[in-house]
């Protein structure tokens, strides 16, 4: 009980840090010294004390997109085990809803884009579709391993003790997944070398296009929203990759936590080192982790 | 053609009246004729013609790469001339100024558009009183379309996300698949021309240098040996080597900076810094000489405002030898990156056919194999004794841009510090005489981004009567256009950051 409250604070309060982290991480290995840690939050916080302005070509959907956002990705928030032994909320074939409420998180923010009628926010829209489309399979068929693997059909299981034992019988598909999920991860969550979340030329970005037009508090949730999606993934790979049982549930969650540091880092290192790639080449990118969630499974099945 | 072009030397000045009158169909076939035979335009402006408020003289400035002299031949039009835009695709700019300007319209012009919705400065177009009948609003006009269902129109600027100066961009896009891109500028017009007029005073120097602001060295070289030339005097030899030193520094800076700006738009961010920081090495090595990070306030008629002692040259010459080192690493990491070579290799294609036909200068004629560049073509000292050798690149994408940027640099570099060891004795400024009436001079340098043109024409007072500006940008944001064509609208911003033009520069 104690763990399940100590992983929803830390899932609301958190997830912000992880971008300071990233932040700080590419500005050291710029040979710069960076924005302070707490800066994701202080943004938060300054954007939600402004007010918000509404194009008058908008309609209510355009509104509803942030809070229909947030909700979903705070729902997703209690099917993944964050540290804690289980998840808040378990059943079997939770990982199905977790994957719908990412998507649903996306279908209000694109339907929101489309709403203001920007060619920009239209663009952005239809080349974050175009590439959720092609990133959702590698995530399922990688869950879908995972459950064959350690015999789960809830997140719980799914990213549980049972993982230690798979990681021992089946050690090359799970590290496939974990590849395949990795990808996944800056795929969604906007990072390079899909895209460039630190850009300002609208005409090269995918998700912060479509948010253009959101000001205000309604920005503010769409970007804390954000944080908690990265979050999220990074619980997703961090399970995958810890692998270890932890007896004590105090070190098991520290140890998720410095996992979840280390995958901040690793974006981090990601995005220092490395240029964008080509928009066109980006469906290469997912469909490559979809072969390798799709190889996972194949090797898994055949055992 | 001997007696129908006047010949001349880079920054030398003659008689107006000397400059050949030719019959408007004599002066157009010239005119298509050298440019068909390999010259280019690096001028092509009006003139009110002092009693005849309908009568516009209009001067051509071609440049003929090959001797290094410039032809100069004019005629007098009155409210239209046939347009050769569609046979030499370079004019086609220079004949809608010319419309905007004064009115002269050119017949069968394939897209006559304004082009920075100026008020017009004499001939027909002011006797109609155009600016009053209508108001100027930039970007107002019809703009090139593609129709069909699936296409979409996709519009930028002119207010933009980053700090950049304004312009419009419209898109014709099927899907992420650019048709077509028409950029429509005249923001930033500022009526430098005109302020120029009435010069040479104490403020003609910083008007040239605020032309475009990161090539204010390059803007005071060009004015100022046009009016050394109008005055009859030269630069002293010490004065002639500090102002190279100064606009190799530009050079330096801009490349460099631009490099580094390369690499952030594809989100590589180790040169991005790295080039960005080593870019304030060489504003401040401007600044150590004249007190400016841009160069403002150094070059002035008649010479430099500012000596180096010989001790400081060799320091700085030093310093800079190891900035040098750093750059190379710093573009070592962004040229041998795979995943900037993904991103720079084959983008933003622009063929050598189509880069001399729209006349292209600079950096980015280079990237697509053209030889063109004013100090080994048309060279004042030093660079008569010290040869730049020639950068090309054959590929004409954004690779081929920036790896011409980066050789270029290179050569800059060495001669910086040649220079700046070898300051040649003496004074840095001679005494700059009234000008005489009724002299033309053409002064051409080699800006960080291309040709300058500046063609200076003095009354019968001895004062600018009429002052033609030409910046490199003129000649280039067609082949940004051109290089736009069926690429990626995602690789737009990285494309023309590859170019890098001036706004200001085209705007006037």
């Amino acid at each position: 009980m104690l763990f399940t409250a100590l992983q929803l604070a830390a899932f609301l309060v958190l997830p912000p840090l992880l971008l300071g982290v990233i932040g700080r991480v590419k500005s050291r290995v710029a040979g710069r010294e960076g924005p302070p840690l707490l800066q994701p939050w202080r943004d938060l916080l300054r954007l939600a004390g402004k007010g918000a302005v509404y194009s008058r070509t908008t309609t209510w959907v355009f509104r509803a997109g942030p809070v229909v956002g947030l909700a979903a990705i705070l729902a997703a928030g209690l099917l993944m085990p964050l540290g804690a032994p289980s998840a808040t909320v378990a059943f079997a074939g939770d990982f199905a809803l977790l994957a719908s409420l990412l998507g649903l998180a996306r279908f209000v923010t694109v339907v929101a884009a489309l709403d203001t009628g920007s060619s920009f926010e239209g663009m952005g829209a239809a080349r974050e579709v175009t590439f959720s489309a092609l990133a959702e399979p590698a995530l399922f068929l990688g869950l879908v391993s995972l459950a064959r693997s350690t015999g789960g059909l809830d997140l719980t299981h799914l990213l549980g003790d049972g993982l230690a034992v798979a990681w021992r019988s089946d050690a090359s598909s799970l590290l496939l997944v974990a590849l395949s999920i990795f990808v996944v991860a800056l795929a969604e969550n906007a990072r390079i070398p899909v895209d460039d979340p630190a850009t300002h030329l609208e005409l090269t970005m995918i998700h912060e296009v479509m948010v253009l037009d959101h000001s205000g508090p309604d920005l503010a949730l769409i970007q804390y929203g954000a944080a908690l999606k990265l979050y999220l993934f990074g619980a997703l790979v961090v399970k995958l990759a810890l692998g270890a049982r932890l007896a004590d549930p105090a070190a098991a969650f520290a140890a998720f936590l410095a996992g979840q540091l280390a995958f901040a880092a690793a974006i981090g290192l990601v995005e220092a080192t490395m240029a964008r790639l080509r928009l066109v080449r980006v469906p290469q990118l997912l469909i490559g982790a979809s072969v390798l969630s799709g190889f996972a499974l194949v090797l898994l099945l055949r055992t | 053609m001997p007696g129908r072009v006047l010949l001349v030397a880079n920054g030398q000045a003659v008689d107006a009246a000397a400059v050949p009158r030719l019959p408007p169909e004599e002066f157009q076939q010239i005119l298509s004729d050298a440019v068909t035979a390999g010259a280019r335009v690096s001028a092509y402006y009006g003139q009110a013609l002092p009693g005849q408020p309908e009568a516009v003289l209009v001067t051509a400035v071609l440049a003929n790469d090959a001797e290094g002299r410039l032809g100069l031949l004019a005629t007098v039009a009155g409210e239209s001339l046939p347009s050769l835009a569609e046979e030499c695709p370079s004019l086609q700019l220079f004949e809608r100024e010319l419309a905007e300007q004064f009115g002269v319209v050119p017949l069968g012009h394939p897209w006559l558009k304004p082009v920075r919705y100026e008020h017009p400065m004499g001939g027909k177009g002011a006797a109609r009183g155009t600016a009053a009948a209508r108001p100027t609003i930039p970007g107002d006009t019809p703009f090139f379309a593609v129709t069909g269902e699936e296409v979409h129109e996709v519009a930028v600027g002119p207010v933009h996300a980053g700090i950049i100066e304004p312009g419009h961009f419209r898109f014709q896009c099927h899907g992420e698949h650019v048709f077509h891109l028409e950029i429509s500028l005249g923001y930033q017009h500022r009526a430098i021309e005109r302020m120029l007029l009435g010069g040479p005073s104490r403020r003609t120097t910083v008007l040239v240098e605020s032309i475009a602001g990161d090539t204010a060295v390059g803007h005071a070289v060009a004015s100022a040996r046009a009016v050394e030339g109008l005055a009859g005097v030269e630069a002293p030899p010490r004065a002639a080597a500090l102002r190279a030193v100064a606009l190799e520094l530009e050079r330096l800076a801009n490349h460099v900076g631009d490099l580094g700006a390369l690499a952030g738009d594809v989100g590589y961010l180790p040169a991005a810094s790295f080039c960005g920081a080593l870019r304030a090495d060489y504003l401040n090595a401007l600044a150590e000489i004249c007190g400016n990070r841009f160069g403002r306030g150094l070059v002035v008629p008649g010479g430099v405002r500012f000596d180096l002692p010989a001790e400081a040259g060799v320091r700085l010459a030093v310093r800079l030898a190891l900035t040098w080192e750093k750059v190379e690493e710093a573009a070592g990491l962004f040229f041998e990156s795979a995943s900037v070579r993904n991103r720079t290799d084959g983008t933003g294609l622009l063929g050598k056919e189509v880069a001399v036909q729209l006349g292209m200068v600079g950096p980015a004629a280079r990237g697509s194999g053209l030889t063109v560049d004013v100090r080994r073509s048309h060279p004042f000292p030093p660079y008569t004794a010290t040869r730049v050798p020639a950068v090309t690149a054959s590929s004409g994408d954004v690779f081929a841009r920036a790896w011409v940027r980066l050789e270029e640099a290179r050569h800059s570099a060495r001669l910086v510090g040649e220079w700046l060891r070898a300051l040649p004795p003496g004074e840095v400024r001679s005494e700059l005489p009234a000008l005489a009436p009724h002299r033309l001079a053409v002064s051409l340098v080699e800006g960080w981004r291309g040709e300058l043109c500046h063609a200076v024409t003095t009354g019968g007072d001895g004062r600018f009567d009429r002052y033609k500006v030409v910046d490199a940008s003129f000649h280039d944001w067609m082949g940004l256009q051109q290089a736009l064509r069926a690429e990626q609208i995602s690789d737009f911003p990285l494309c023309n950051k590859s170019f890098n033009l001036s706004y200001c520069g085209h705007d006037l």
